[in-house]
């Protein structure tokens, strides 16, 4: 099992990264990389590029795996006949269901009725048929249950299958995709309901259920649920409930029987998901939990003026009004720390950017405010400064939504905490938490930075052209550094509106003599031609190999990787994640829409007036994801590693 | 520990040569009620609403800060814990700093004046400074526009002698750093801009309709540093504020600012960090580093420089100063009219407050934005509009009183009329009296039938 399923299934469905998609190329050249093989479409295209790209840069060899490779060879490219896909669905489903049951998910329908099904799906749309048609057991698997293509059930299913013998990684990407594609799952769900009903023509059904029926269906849910309570999501159970389902193939059902089955077999799977993630996902469409929030926050948070639908669930930005009310509010603040609220106060201005800045800064102010901190009489230093340090965090998400680095600080000094041996007095106690936070600011970040630009001074020869991407603080010590050291090179600085970040970079290294290219964005494809390698820094590394940076660094990396460009990611260990994330939309900052109006030749913007307008929404997206395809290199402290091998990083690390 | 470190200093000031007669040995400048209570209770309740209750309170001689301290410990006994220090008089307000100024230990000093009228949340200036870790910074309001709405006269003769004053503000294009400040007794004909803060920022702005309102945060070090070095300043507006902006540029006050505030056990590694910080730390484009023909320069100065900034009250709040009599009435009127929440009454449905111990005689009307305070009397058909009346007055019959003041204990016979004007404590107006702006000191008697406009009467 283990061969034929590369530990990279989970960016599979990268059909949705909108925007990067060179259309012609794009589609099967990621079919190609995702499955690790080289099938008929791309591999002319892509293995002298892998091969010629080996060379300086070191890239390790694409994993050749030669049963999936045979395996995706016979899968079709869309466009084949339908009836050969069957046959292969058939077959791999047929070989992955024992397993699956084995596991205690949900067992398959009859075959006949999921074919039907993967028909329908196939016929749908292409994307979704590459998206399915790839050898992934577990997709396909869970794809069917929930038998009209809607992702719902498919994510608790999903995490129901991957109890023991999923790669770990897998619940939250599924649910990761659900959430990050409520429009898109919406409309395929409502274009599958009609192909549905269009394939399962001969079914006895229509529209209305009636009552007696709809009862029934209830009453089998809930027998259902009770049996799964006992059995743990037996066999029988689930067949009843498909032979419900079966004739009232109607949207409203299908989720809730498949979520409630899914839910009863993993609980405790469930809830820990849950903790893990939630706290990173507000979900700030849903009233209630906004409403909840709001009672606890500090400030009251005005709603912003036109929020982009696709983005509501993100904390949207509100600097204008809160930067106000956290200053007015400034002596009524007890709980708060003033070093905190001064580096509160900062990100929220903007005046501490970039992942690591940020980190220290924050960090600092932790230290500070642990010096100061004394422990109430009758409470265990452990849990208070605990709780004392989640004020603090919380005062910091009310600022700014924190970084990915910043969040592995925060665990790391919690954890810390929390390991406190209870005998210790006070004062050592401070002192222990004062030096480990020094010590994750040198090891972790100032320390693994110097690595870091060792390593990539390795990758740097005279005569290069370097291309930079906005203000990374690693890269501008690797290039200052390669300068030192007499390296003769020369710099693209690629930069973008609205911040123009990349103009302090400039500035810094024209100061310091480095020869200087300074260009925007949209001239990247002419600029593209007479770079070598691409340096980039990332806000984290994600543990499918996501890179996860300031927006337009995607862009840059698929542009280098269309023209052979080796793209290397320079970034610290501390801010790998485990999390996986597929697009950029799931998960981003939103920054300030009126930022994009503003244009600096212009005293007053062209669209000066439309503001108010309700059809204009500013949508101004902090940072994108990039797919590890793009990516040639990850150079950390630990050593230059690809993103195939980052997942082991993650989990060590 | 003092609330997010920062202590608070409020210069109550002593008897003001510019608001006699209003002021007196009796009733300093502090305790002049403004709707009926001490300008002081202003500036204490607003700071007790930003939850600093912490206050050192400064008042200049010895009477003056006895009369401030019993007053404040009989109104805020058990809310507020401010200690009152007296300065001899004729210090000015940086000598009034001098002599507390050993008693300071927080990180940052908010001093605000003791005649500040504002609804401006104090936590705002100091959040801004704290944000760009500034050295001063000053709340600035756009200036009052000044004269009475429709007593007709404009102004006084203390207008008519002066000309229009301007302040004149320099403002970097992003409106947070001062870069330039005069105030009109100092601006003649032409202003003199220092090249090099202009060269720094590119391009400033200036602008004559703000006023400095007297509320400054300050780093304590530097403050200290200043008043120890510099002991011939007196005054904070006009010595100390110009001084740090003037040498913002050219610093030697950030410098031990920075280095007190390094501490730590691993030295080299606390100073690793902060050097890589401070790389780091302005990311942002400040206005100062983003002027092309200066960076270089401005990189080297990095360490040299420190910033006075800015924070410019929204136009909606309320903010002035109780420094003449022109802005005595003024402030009086709009306590009770359109900045009506800072007084803290209630009004009533006409938009006046009248104490209900207040007694109206017959065919008397009271219009709105009016106050009546306890215990007062008015005869028969008398009419009172836009002014604020104390406690335990004796208003005859036939009193017209039109947009004025009258202090507590004011007996004021039959047939008066006062238009503009303020009438102190324990004044006897007899009757017909016309008063067109006035100003009566306490205790003056105005004899019967006299008339008198634009004038100042006091006790000899």
């Amino acid at each position: 099992m283990e061969p034929r399923r590369p530990p990279r299934t989970v960016s599979d469905p990268k059909v949705r990264q909108v925007g990067f998609v060179t259309p012609a190329a794009a589609p099967p050249a990621r079919t190609v990389s995702d499955t690790a093989a080289m099938p008929a479409a791309g591999a002319s295209q892509e293995l002298p590029l892998s091969g010629s790209s080996l060379s300086p840069v070191m890239i390790p060899p694409p994993r050749h795996d030669g049963l999936s490779a045979r395996v995706t060879a016979l899968l079709p490219v869309p466009i084949a006949a339908t009836a050969l896909r069957l046959d292969n669905l058939q077959i791999r489903v047929g070989s992955y269901n024992q397993s699956e049951v084995l596991l205690g998910t949900p067992p398959m329908t009859s075959p006949s009725s999921r074919i039907e099904d993967a028909v329908s799906e196939f016929s749908d749309d292409v994307s979704a048929s590459s998206l399915y048609g790839r050898t992934e057991p577990d997709k396909v698997g869970t794809a069917f249950p929930g038998r009209s293509g809607d992702l719902m059930p498919a994510k608790s299913v999903v995490a129901g299958g991957s109890i023991g013998s999923h790669t770990p990684e897998n619940p939250p990407t599924a649910s990761l995709v659900v959430k990050a594609l409520p429009g898109i799952t919406e409309k395929k769900r409502g274009m599958l309901e009609k192909q549905h009903d269009e394939a399962a023509a001969p079914k006895p059904l229509k529209e209305k259920t009636t009552k007696a029926e709809r009862r029934a269906l209830q009453e089998a849910q809930r027998a259902a649920k009770s049996a799964a309570k006992e059995g743990g999501g037996a066999d029988p159970t689930n067949t009843k409930k498909d032979k419900v389902v079966k004739p009232t193939p109607q949207k409203k059902d299908v989720p809730e029987v498949a979520a409630s089955s899914g839910k009863k077999v993993d609980r405790p799977l469930e809830k820990e998901r849950k903790k893990e993630v939630l706290p990173l996902r507000m979900q700030f469409d849903d009233k209630h939990k906004v409403e909840k929030v709001k009672q606890r926050a500090i400030v009251n948070q005005r709603e912003a003026k036109s929020r982009v639908e696709f983005f509501q669930r993100l904390p949207q930005y509100v600097h204008g009004t809160q930067l106000q009310e956290l200053e007015a509010k400034f002596f009524q603040l007890d709980a708060v720390h003033p070093s905190v609220y001064k580096v509160g106060l900062h990100h929220l201005s903007g005046k501490i950017t970039g992942g690591n800045a940020r980190c220290i800064a924050m960090l600092l102010a932790f230290k500070e405010a642990i010096k100061d901190y004394s422990t109430p009489p009758e409470k265990a230093l452990v849990r208070d400064l605990n709780a004392k340090i989640s004020g603090f965090v919380s005062f910091l998400i009310e600022c700014r939504p924190l970084s990915i680095s910043m969040g592995n600080a925060i665990k790391f000094l919690k954890n810390r905490i929390a390991k406190l041996p209870l005998s210790m007095s006070e004062l050592d106690a401070k002192a222990s938490i004062q030096s480990d936070i020094d010590r994750f600011i040198n090891q972790k970040i100032i320390i693994a930075d110097k690595v870091i630009v060792r390593h990539a001074f390795a990758k740097i020869r005279d005569g290069d052209v370097l291309l930079t991407y906005g203000l990374s603080s690693v890269v501008e010590m690797i290039l200052v550094y390669a300068h030192e050291h007499k390296k003769k090179f020369r710099i693209v600085i690629v930069d973008s509106r609205p911040k123009h970040e990349g103009q302090i970079l400039l500035r810094r290294l024209v100061a310091k003599g480095l020869n200087c290219t300074y260009t925007h964005i949209n001239a990247i494809s002419y600029i593209m031609h007479e770079v070598t390698r691409v340096f980039l820094g990332a806000a984290s590394v994600l543990s499918n190999g996501t890179v996860y940076s300031r927006v337009g660094t995607a862009c840059v990396a698929m542009v280098a990787k269309a023209y052979r460009v080796p793209v290397l990611i320079c970034c610290e260990a501390y801010k790998f994640h485990e999390r996986v994330q597929l697009d950029s939309i799931c998960f981003n900052e939103l920054g300030d829409p009126d930022a994009i109006l503003k244009v600096p030749t212009h005293v007053e913007s062209y669209l000066y007036g439309c503001m108010d307008n309700d059809n204009l929404q500013l949508l101004n997206l902090n940072y994108d994801a990039t797919p590890s395809d793009y990516v040639s290199m990850i150079i950390t402290d630990y050593g230059m590693v690809s993103c195939n091998q980052l997942l082991i990083y993650c989990s060590v690390f | 520990m003092t609330r997010m470190d920062f202590e608070v200093v409020v210069l109550a000031g002593g008897a003001s040569s510019n608001l006699s007669p209003l002021v007196s040995q009796e009733l300093p400048k502090a305790l002049l009620p403004v709707a009926n209570r001490p300008v002081l209770s202003y500036v204490l309740e607003l700071l007790e609403g930003s939850n600093l209750k912490d206050l050192i309170v400064v008042v200049e001689g010895e009477d003056a800060a006895q009369l401030v301290g019993g007053w404040i410990s009989g109104a805020y006994a058990d809310r507020l814990h401010v200690e009152v220090a007296a300065v001899p008089e004729g210090v000015g307000t940086a000598g009034a700093l001098r002599s507390i100024s050993s008693y300071l230990t927080a990180n940052d000093v908010l001093i605000v004046s003791g005649d500040l009228v504002t609804d401006v949340p104090p936590g705002a200036i100091a959040a801004t400074h704290r944000r760009h870790g500034a050295v001063v910074t000053t709340l600035l309001c756009s200036s009052p526009v000044s004269g009475p709405s429709d007593s007709g006269t404009s102004g006084g003769k203390e207008k008519a002698k002066k000309p229009v004053r301007h302040n004149i503000i320099g403002l970097d294009p992003t409106r947070q750093y001062l870069l330039h400040m005069a105030t009109g007794a100092e601006v003649e004909k032409d202003i003199r801009l220092q090249k090099r803060i202009l060269q720094a920022v590119g391009q400033m702005e200036i602008r004559a309709d703000l006023m400095d309102a007297h509320l400054y945060a300050f780093k304590r070090t530097v403050l200290q540093d200043i008043l120890d070095q510099k002991d011939k300043f007196q005054s904070i507006r006009q010595d100390i504020l110009p001084y740090l902006i003037r040498t913002q540029l050219s610093s030697e006050v950030s410098r031990n600012g920075l280095v007190s505030s390094e501490s730590g056990s691993n030295k080299s590694a606390v100073q690793d960090d902060l050097r890589w910080l401070s790389q780091h730390r302005e990311i942002a484009p400040s206005t100062f580093q983003d002027s092309q023909p200066l960076s270089l320069k401005s990189q080297r100065d990095d360490q040299r420089s420190h910033k006075c900034c800015v924070y410019i009250a929204n136009e909606s709040k309320y903010c002035a100063r109780l420094n003449s009599i022109q802005a005595f009435s003024d402030i009086n009127r709009d306590v009770i009219g359109e900045a009506s929440h800072l007084s803290g009454y209630s009004f009533s449905a006409q938009n006046n407050i009248i104490h209900p111990s207040a007694e109206l005689g017959s065919k008397t009307t009271v219009g709105p934005q009016c106050m009546l305070a306890e215990g007062s009397k008015l005869g028969d058909k008398c009419s009172v509009k836009r002014s604020v009346i104390g406690r335990h007055c004796r208003i005859g019959s036939n009193v017209k009183i039109v947009n004025s003041v009258v202090m507590n204990h004011v007996t004021i016979d039959d047939g008066c009329s006062i238009q503009g004007s303020v009438i102190c404590s324990n004044v006897q107006l007899q009757e017909r009296v016309v008063l067109k702006d006035c100003q009566v000191g306490a205790g003056y008697i105005v004899t019967s039938g006299s008339e008198h406009k634009s004038e100042s009467l006091a006790r000899k």
